[in-house]
């Protein structure tokens, strides 16, 4: 059914329609509104059998979903940036057990400083974690990624993140086409665990594994993971055949057929990018973009295929790796081994700095004219900058860097005035 | 008649409380009632009452994909009219930009009549939006009906369109006292004299 409706509310309904039975989770911004629609829907018995558990902390979320799905529930949480590092140590439980959580990930900037706003950093902090990691770049995907996720998670015992840009998406009212009931029940079969916490079938799970066998269940954990990779186009193409619209799979290209340059990207910032690509293509510049839908696996033969015809690859970023650059860059550049192609990484959007069309637009023109580096810090205030540098070079005692710059262009939230 | 190409750009401004991010919210819904594509979606501040708030809405036939904050509106609303001369609200509106201002005050008592003029003052309009809601509403929140003024002064969306949003958006009887606002807002508007239709280009 079509509806205009919140991102956060969107998501919450197609989690709602998968049966989750529990729901547990600590309130962050921006993932808030997920879980209070939730756990209307489960007071209100409209999500029902369903336990809604209210727990003190992100840690205690994480791990109430891993002792759920471990009794054979199908277990769903939500969380975001500082939230998903408290949790860290059960993220990684819950992947290295193979446990099926379903995780929404309303992207948000890692402090410090504290910034509640949209970035990646959360999502690259648990890169490696072993979970299957989802990018949306819609509201209507991010719902929809939720209904193959629990599919995709079931079937393959692997924890799976759908991420979706914090309030860019989460808090955004847009047209949604949300999921029925039947058409999920007919898509979503019932869980079967390979493992469970069975009192008439007792096992363990959680053994302590030394040296002896630690690398075969990691390899196996990696297996797991290739499966996922192999399945997850499948799964995106009977999505397609149940719902009628194509929602997830591994990439998504868009006009990179004829194009030199080609911007690789997750997420929402897709939609700014593409309105740019068509606006320097009416300038005559062969450029493209590919959006990278499933970034754990990394879909490196998708990413060859996509790129195989580029000259140069631009990797649009909301986060990067301190002291280095890019991180999705580190894999695009995997991925074009032998192909060929320059790889540049343009950081943008941190901690909710709006990515404007007209921005990306004049880094697209830099590409095409070789003149962009290979870091770059889109609108990057280099006063700003300078001026930090400056005290910093005058006295030891500067004093702490966000308060000085908050001061410095006069948002009065620095220390002395 | 002053046309869009393809897409119309809202930008609302208010306060912490006043229901800047429901009005875009609201707005939205009224476009897909008509069958449009349509965006809305805050400027994320930690929200607090009394502070500026900035909300935004797109409207389109065809699919928005942007997700940039609106830079060039072509509708400003202003919900709260202490903010003219603390925020720089009229950043970016484009020439045939119209605006609308939530105040019983006039351009002149407001200071912003020179403004107005070097922009085009016909496409200037205060409306006492709080004293309606008041009236009808029973509280000092004036976003819904703003849109009621909205509808009337820029023609991109019917008042039938914001009244069934207003229904589904709130519970019936605040849903009835607002959709007596926005019409009242809306006739308010009507009534004041020559007004440019603003419509968006169909593909």
């Amino acid at each position: 059914m079509l509806r205009q409706i919140e991102g956060s509310r969107a998501v919450a309904e197609a989690v709602a329609r998968c049966r989750p039975e529990v729901v547990c989770a600590y309130p962050i911004s921006p993932q808030t509104h997920i879980i209070e629609a939730l756990g209307v829907m489960v007071r209100t018995g409209e999500l029902d059998p369903c336990e809604f558990i209210n727990v003190e902390s992100e840690f205690a979320a994480m791990s109430v979903a891993l002792g759920a799905s471990a009794a054979g529930a199908r277990a769903y949480t939500a969380t975001a940036s500082q939230g998903l590092l408290f949790m860290m140590e059960a993220v990684y439980n819950v992947a290295g057990l193979g446990l099926p959580v379903v995780m929404t990930l309303a992207n948000r900037a890692v402090g410090a400083p504290i910034n509640i706003w949209n970035d990646h950093s959360d999502a690259m902090a648990v890169r490696d974690a072993g979970w299957v990691m989802l990018f949306a770049e819609s509201n209507q995907e991010a719902a929809d990624l939720h209904v193959q996720a629990f599919r995709l998670a079931e079937e393959v015992s692997v924890p799976v993140m759908v991420c979706m840009d914090g309030f860019i998406l989460t808090h955004a009212v847009e047209r949604v086409d949300l999921v029925s009931q039947a058409d999920v029940d007919a898509y979503l079969p019932p869980y079967v665990p390979r493992q469970v916490l069975d009192p008439d079938d007792p096992v363990s799970i959680g053994a302590m594994v030394g040296p002896e066998a630690f690398t075969e269940v990691r390899y196996l954990a990696h297996a797991r993971q290739l499966e996922a990779l192999r399945r997850i186009p499948e799964i995106s193409a009977e999505f397609a055949a149940t719902f009628g619209r194509d929602s997830g799979g591994l990439v998504h290209p868009y006009r990179t057929e004829d194009a030199d340059v080609v911007v690789v990207a997750l997420g929402s910032i897709l939609g700014t990018i593409e309105d740019a690509v068509d606006t320097v293509r009416q300038r005559g510049r062969a450029v493209g973009a590919l959006g990278v839908t499933t970034f754990r696996p990394f879909p490196l033969e998708a990413l060859r295929a996509a790129l195989g015809r580029a000259r140069r690859v631009v990797v649009v970023e909301k986060a990067f790796s301190v002291g280095f650059g890019g991180v999705l860059s580190t894999d695009v550049a995997m991925a074009g081994t032998g192909l060929g192609f320059d790889v540049a990484t343009v950081v943008a959007g941190l901690g909710g700095r709006p990515v404007t069309e007209a921005s990306l637009c004049t880094m697209l023109e830099d590409a095409v004219a070789s003149r962009l580096g290979r870091l770059t810090f889109l609108d990057l205030d280099h006063g700003v900058v300078e001026r930090e540098l400056e005290r910093m070079a005058e006295r030891r005692r500067s004093g702490p860097t966000a308060e000085n710059i908050l001061r410095d262009i006069g948002t009065g939230a620095g220390g002395r005035s | 008649m002053t046309t869009i190409q393809a897409m119309l750009q809202v930008r609302i401004h208010g306060r912490g409380g006043q229901g800047v991010v429901t009005a875009a919210e609201v707005l939205s819904m009224a476009a897909f009632a008509e069958g449009r594509h349509a965006q809305a979606f805050p400027s994320f501040g930690s929200e607090r009452t009394g502070a500026p708030v900035v909300a935004f809405c797109r409207i389109a036939d065809a699919p928005i994909r942007t997700r940039e904050p609106v830079m060039t509106p072509d509708v400003l609303v202003v919900l709260d009219a202490t903010l003219l001369h603390q925020v720089d609200l009229f950043a970016g509106l484009r020439p045939h930009g119209a605006v609308l201002i939530n105040t019983s005050r006039s351009l002149d008592e407001l200071g912003i009549l020179e403004l107005a003029r070097r922009h085009r003052e016909e496409r200037f309009i205060t409306v006492p939006a709080t004293d309606i809601a008041i009236e009808h509403v029973g509280r000092p929140v004036p976003n819904v009906v703003m849109l009621g003024g909205l509808a009337a002064f820029t023609g991109s969306i019917s008042i039938d369109a914001v009244a069934s949003a207003i229904r589904e958006r709130f519970s019936p009887d605040l849903a009835e006292r607002n959709v007596a606002g926005a019409g009242e807002a809306y006739r308010y508007v009507e009534s004041a004299g020559d007004r440019e239709v603003l419509r968006v280009a169909p593909d």
